[in-house]
């Protein structure tokens, strides 16, 4: 290969709260190239990101980009030098129309003498052209709130491009995808990449790495491990470079097996255009499966569920007990336990120290006499268990904010403030999205603990394959309604699927997109 | 050297070298030096540093308080004599009363508006429930008259107890407010800012059109004590005189003092040592991440509110007793406004999340000492506001400054 680097990473290195991130780091990325950079959560991938990006300033080393030294001071430097970012959470201004995020940096004005005006035509003109260049044929003067997050994403990238960036980083951009939309950003990046654009590419889903990539970098604790050209890889050595040691499973076996007591049964559950006549059981120690695609209508039926939406008809029972009352507040005290699948804006009190999250729920338990008055001690001493029990990698809880957590860790906070209050339901929403395969094995591993101690677990996840290693049984929704059941025998993605496309009955006419995933 | 100073490629990784370099207290560079030199440290380098601790001190405003104090003192001799410092002390109570309401408020991401005219509605009702006598000329265009005031003050005017019971009805006035308030808040999803308003409009009306505008006079005498009555007084000078004027006593411990300090010990040990503490700061970082943890979010809202109107009429209290009248043009100035710069110079954030009773303690005590000084200082009332907004800036931008050090050092 004599194609010519357009980024150089040399030597760097970058230390948060005495704990070192990034250590001694080089990495190259070619012209015309696609990067895949792989570790679990907290190997320094973000960390590195950043330093590219101008967000963090490294302690020691240096970076050259397009042959000239390269040292950002903040995000707009390294905008200017040609480096795009597509984030995980995406940086657009949703009350604003897709044009206008596109010329957030600088409008085009248009006058004379010293009467300048926004040139609105031009921008909706140029913007035009960038969205036909990404395959959106949204008109420019659409607003991002009314928008998917696919097609968000895609405005990023129409952004980017507008930026002229030469180089253009992914950070875990098919997190918040429908399977069409993923596909349409990979077509698009082969697109770019033909145009001689360079990409980084993060991203926990292995195989959509060794797809698009040319050449894989792998980190692990702040280090650089390999970095070699795509031929070299397979799944499995990716995941033993990234993890340290050869994985024999991805899954852990089941260690129990359910009862056939009923724990959570859901009768009659409906409220109109949302969910139809679910009906649905989790038996003690069981671990069920929720399979549907976005907008199948699992994540608003958890929410009911858990008492935040209302439902019109049909009853919940916890033990056979009808579930009093609607509020979180209620759930909580007949047991249930809900890991949302927004971590960030519905899970975690962001820039409160992870100790004060991980008490949080189970707050009322350390409260003391009529005044409420908390025993700090007992508190102090039960987060302590709680992240030592679930492997919680901090440098300290009692003051580190959850925000300075990687994903999978600050998914285990979540999960440590729920295990607090002792539940007995758990209803798991996405638990394992935009976590590393390491952290994924330990939350496989906890739901298989909690259904062995009677617990019962309702799996919520888009991912089949993660739900066919874990549960004892599947469920599939579609449209709202829950369309078909699997027991462990019976697992079979291809049945699965159909019944999530509901191919066996006719398609309603609005379902657009189940129609053409298929 | 200069070259390369303004080269913004080299920056990051440059060691600047030159003598006094280390004395710059901005991180990186700090930390670049070697410990050979860090032993040798000029004195100039040992002040630094402690200047940079004192800043990075969650006391840092107490500090700048005494500091601005002692530098003060030497320019303006009446501000450390004896006298001036009791009547600071005074002016302060009522004042810190309110802010920790405020502070409660601002903790939870919303704000309080209506704390003025809670003062004003508290202290009319208060005012007219216990007077012991009012004047016919005066009072006879209130609405009130001859049903519940007449000439002989209050309806409870006569009663020896009147005045607890006004107190009573002043406290619960507060917390109505608050509820109203916290009801609307959370119930209609109102904003603070707009609901405040309403309810400071309405009520600092109503307290004009009860007494048509007049103030209440002749409240009870015990009422009076919780104003400025002292518990301990103290005489400084030499022992001539068997009979001490009482213009010589200088009130130490006095009711306001253990009023105002006792309602803040509350508010801290409800804040760091209760659940409810726990979950107000949660509601303010995230209210709808707490609400899905079980927290009682609309609850904790209007709790807060209740509170923080509880809090008006605790310094209503104070200002009607020391003023020797209910008012109902209380708290109609710049109260708040400087309340809510005490509370922000104290570290609490106005985006919710952040704030300690110890903080606006301090914010306080540094305003109450900053309208001193203009006093002092004589200035044309028409300039005054403008120096202490300059000065009311200048905290600001140090405590930014604070906070950046703080998270670029963590």
């Amino acid at each position: 290969m004599t194609r010519s680097t357009i980024l150089t990473i040399e030597h760097i290195s970058k230390a948060f709260f005495g704990v070192p991130a990034v250590r001694d780091v080089s990495i190259d990325v070619k012209e015309g190239e696609i990067l895949g950079l792989i570790g679990q959560n907290g190997a320094g991938k973000s960390t590195l990101m950043n330093l590219v990006g101008g967000v963090v300033h490294p302690d020691a080393g240096s970076m050259t980009f397009r042959g000239k030294p390269y040292a950002p001071r903040r995000p707009a430097d390294a905008n200017d030098a040609g480096i795009g970012f597509i984030h995980q959470e995406l940086n657009l201004f949703t009350n604003m129309t897709i044009a206008e995020n596109v010329f957030i940096s600088g409008f085009p004005r248009t006058g004379f003498g010293p009467f300048k005006f926004i040139d609105r035509a031009a921008m909706k003109a140029r913007t035009r052209e960038l969205l036909d260049q990404v395959g959106l044929d949204t008109p420019p003067d659409f607003q991002i709130e009314r928008m998917s997050p696919g097609e968000r994403q895609l405005v990023e990238i129409a952004k980017a491009l507008y930026m002229d960036a030469s180089l253009i980083i992914f950070d875990e951009p098919t997190t918040s995808l429908t399977a069409r939309e993923t596909e349409q950003l990979f077509n698009i990046m082969l697109r770019l990449r033909e145009q001689g654009k360079s990409m980084i590419y993060i991203s926990h889903i292995l195989n959509d790495v060794l797809r698009l990539a040319d050449s894989i970098a792998v980190m692990r604790d702040g280090q650089l491990v390999t970095q070699e050209a795509r031929d070299a890889f397979d799944t499995r050595r990716m995941i033993s470079l990234m993890v340290g040691r050869s994985i024999e499973q991805l899954y852990p076996t089941r260690t129990s097996a359910p009862t056939t007591t009923p724990l959570l049964e859901l009768k009659g559950i409906s409220a109109a255009g949302i969910v139809e006549k679910v009906n649905l059981t989790v038996h003690r120690g069981e671990l069920v499966g929720l399979f549907g695609l976005m907008g199948s209508g699992r994540t608003e039926l958890a929410r009911m569920i858990f008492g935040l939406d209302r439902t019109e008809q049909g009853e919940i029972r916890v033990a056979g007990e009808a579930l009093k009352g609607s509020s979180a507040r209620d759930s909580i005290r007949s047991k249930i336990a809900f890991v949302t699948e927004n971590r960030r804006e519905e899970g975690l009190l962001m820039n409160i120290a992870i100790a004060d999250n991980v008490t949080l729920v189970a707050l009322p338990e350390f409260a003391r006499t009529a005044l409420q008055i908390l025993d700090a001690g007992a508190m102090r001493e039960a987060a302590r268990e709680a992240s030592q029990a679930l492997q919680l990698k901090a440098a300290d809880i009692s003051v580190q904010p959850a925000k300075s957590l990687s994903g999978g860790n600050q998914q285990k906070v979540v999960i440590a403030k729920w295990l607090l209050s002792q539940p007995e339901v758990f209803i798991m929403d996405e638990p394992t999205r935009g976590i590393d395969v390491g952290a994924k094995y330990e939350i496989y591993a906890i739901m298989d603990r909690l259904a062995a101690a009677g617990s019962g677990v309702l799996f919520i996840s888009s991912e089949l394959e993660e739900l066919m290693g874990t549960c004892d049984r599947i469920l599939v929704m579609s449209q709202g309604e829950i369309v078909a059941q699997f027991a462990r025998e019976a697992f079979s993605d291809e049945a699965i699927l159909r019944a999530a496309f509901r191919e066996h009955a006719p398609l309603h006419p609005h379902s657009g997109e189940t129609e053409q995933s298929s | 050297m200069a070259r390369t100073r303004h080269d913004p490629v080299s920056t990051t990784i440059q060691r600047d070298e030159r003598p006094g370099a280390a004395e710059d207290p901005s991180g990186p560079l700090l930390k670049s030096i070697s410990p050979k030199r860090r032993d040798q440290r000029t004195p100039s380098q040992a002040v630094g540093a402690f200047f940079r601790r004192a800043l990075l001190s969650e006391n840092f405003i107490l500090y700048l308080t005494i500091i601005f104090f002692v530098v003060a003192s030497i320019f303006f001799t009446t501000l450390s004599a004896p006298r001036n410092i009791t009547n600071q002390l005074l002016n302060m109570w009522p004042l810190l009363a309110i802010a920790i309401g405020q502070t409660f408020v601002l903790i939870l991401g919303g704000i309080d508006l209506s704390q003025g005219a809670t003062m004003a509605i508290t202290s009319t009702i208060g005012g007219l429930v216990m007077s012991t006598a009012l004047d016919a000329s005066t009072y006879d265009k209130s609405p009130l008259w001859g049903t519940l005031i007449s000439e002989s003050g209050g309806i409870l005017g006569q009663d020896p107890n009147g005045w607890a019971v006004a107190v009573v009805v002043m406290l619960l006035l507060g917390l109505l407010i608050g509820w109203l308030n916290g009801t609307m808040i959370t119930r209609f999803n109102l904003a603070p800012f707009m609901v405040t308003l309403v309810s400071s409009t309405i009520f600092a009306a109503f307290a004009l059109w009860l007494t048509q505008s007049r103030n209440v006079a002749n409240l009870p005498e015990p009422f009076l004590l919780l104003g400025n009555g002292d518990i301990i007084s103290i005489f400084l000078g030499p022992k001539l005189n068997p009979d001490i004027a009482r213009r010589d006593v200088l009130p130490l411990i006095t009711y306001p003092a253990l009023i105002s300090l006792g309602l803040a010990v509350l508010a801290h040990f409800l804040l760091t040592r209760t659940s409810f503490g726990r979950q107000m700061y949660s509601v303010g970082t995230n209210r709808r991440a707490s609400t899905i943890s079980g927290v009682p979010s609309q609850r904790v809202i209007i709790m807060v509110y209740m509170f923080s109107g509880f809090c008006a009429a605790v310094a209503s209290i104070l200002y009607s007793a020391r003023l020797g009248i209910g008012q109902p043009s209380l708290g109609s100035g710049n109260i708040l406004l400087d309340v809510i710069g005490a509370a922000v110079i104290g570290g609490t954030s106005l985006f919710g999340g952040k704030g300690t009773v110890k903080g606006t303690l301090f914010g306080v005590a540094f305003f109450v000492l900053l309208l001193n000084i203009l006093n002092a200082m004589q200035l044309s009332p028409f300039i005054i506001d403008a120096v202490k907004g300059g000065i009311i800036l200048i905290a600001a931008l140090l405590d930014i400054t604070r906070t950046r050090i703080l998270n670029r050092g963590a």
